[in-house]
């Protein structure tokens, strides 16, 4: 049996942060889902693996992890042999430059994308309507970001480094929702963020997430 | 002539996190003023330094860094042996760090929004002479005050946030805590009495006391 148990659901972005990083490590685990309609996740036992009440929450044996950007990290360092290795290579200065754009994609990118992706998306799920108005307005500032990647990966071929790392695996999910919508045009009119779009996108441990959805 | 240059503004939230890391290491820097009420985060040269616009920029040598808690992360990893452990007692312990890994992700996701809104709306906006929106404050209260209920929880088991030891966790929350102290919003860490103890202890470290002047 595997040691490794997610709490989750593949449909939500921050349980598909994790699923990559363990298929990536081609890692054993068991996705153990989350009723969230019947708000399980703001009761207990789930308060107990994560007290702020959001999926997904993480056991490998005995020790329980939530936060999807801490739990990819854990994954990175404890299984760093396994599996294809998503930090750069290198000293503190390399590290460095990787929790720089681990921070703006945190920071920057995802306040933003997510809210995009629940307007487009999520709300029709739960009977709301989007809203155009910021849409446009969310879009606005996605592009003003997406402008200093077109720059970043015109000098470098991943954001952190030449490497695939952390720092684009946690770009993914939302990516994936907003690339079925009219905000790809966003991603697309931009060469060099077009092509790293195409290039995350494509890669095995990626497509068995999307395939869990499917599922 | 320091190796290590901050860009920054000493006032704001974000360059105090990266001040309060170099004092609590006995790091020699030096602080590069960017005038914000110029505008001077959002030209050249500084957008070199921050394409994001930004403050603070970091440089240690020829390593530019931004994003204030990579900043960190940085400082406490090359300069471990170096003044206060930042890291978990047992650094190489994996397990250990994913835990201090956690509590920062809590403060960059679940604290620091509603906190920063509130710094905002209570103390910023006069210095632009624009008026505080008391219905931004309640909702941003009422979340924070969820936060903060989990904290108290942790810390009846723990002394800081991460464990025993004063880690990163704890040290990237004390700029906006230090500057809701001074509005009302101080009532939500005053009436929880673990927070109150780790606000009081984390506020009076030397370090915490020399970003103030």
């Amino acid at each position: 049996m595997a040691s490794i148990k997610v709490h989750g659901v593949p449909m939500s972005t921050a349980t598909m942060r994790v699923l990559a990083a363990l298929y990536e490590k081609e890692l054993e685990f068991e996705l153990i889902p989350v009723d969230m309609r019947a708000g399980a996740h703001k009761q207990e036992p789930f308060l107990s693996l994560n007290p702020f009440g959001q999926i997904p929450a993480l056991q490998d044996g005995d020790l329980t992890l939530f936060e999807s950007r801490a739990i990819t990290e854990y994954i990175g360092d404890e299984y760093s042999e396994k599996g294809e290795k998503l930090m750069c290579p290198g000293c503190n200065k390399v590290k460095a430059l990787t929790k720089v754009w681990l921070n703006v994609e945190g920071q920057q990118f995802d306040p933003i994308a997510s809210k995009i992706a629940f307007e487009r998306i999520f709300k029709g799920m739960f009977g709301m309507t989007t809203d155009p108005a910021a849409v446009q307005e969310l879009e606005g500032k996605l592009v003003r970001v997406l402008d200093i990647y077109e720059a970043r990966l015109s000098k470098s071929e991943f954001l952190a480094c030449d490497c695939f790392t952390l720092a684009d695996l946690h770009h993914l999910p939302v990516i994936h929702y907003l690339m079925g919508t009219d905000s790809k045009a966003l991603f697309e009119s931009r060469p060099k963020v077009c092509e790293w779009v195409k290039k995350i996108t494509a890669r095995p441990a990626w497509a068995k997430v999307v395939d869990l959805q499917k599922q | 002539m320091a190796s290590i240059k901050v860009f920054g503004h000493a006032t704001t939230t974000s360059t105090r996190r990266v001040l309060l890391t170099l004092h609590e290491k006995n790091l020699d820097y030096e602080l590069v003023n960017v005038e914000l009420k110029d505008g001077e985060h959002k030209k050249e040269p500084f957008l070199s330094r921050n394409p994001f616009g930004q403050v603070p920029a970091f440089e240690d040598g020829d390593l530019k860094l931004f994003e204030s808690r990579a900043i960190t992360q940085y400082i406490a990893h090359r300069y471990e042996d170096q003044g206060t452990n930042l890291l978990p007692a047992d650094s190489k312990n994996i397990a250990q760090y994913a835990t201090m890994s956690i509590g920062m992700e809590v403060e960059a996701h679940q604290f620091d929004p509603a906190a920063s809104k509130l710094a905002w709306e209570q103390l910023f906006k006069h210095i632009y002479g624009l008026t505080t929106d008391q219905a931004v404050v309640a909702e941003q209260e009422a979340k924070l005050a969820k936060v903060l209920d989990v904290y108290e929880a942790r810390l009846k088991e723990f002394k800081y946030l991460a464990g025993e030891t004063f880690t990163l966790t704890d040290l990237h929350h004390i700029p906006v805590i230090q500057y809701l102290l001074g509005t009302p919003t101080k009532k939500l860490f005053t009436e929880r009495p673990r927070v109150n103890e780790w606000v009081a202890e984390i506020t009076k470290r030397p370090a915490s006391q020399k970003i103030l002047q």
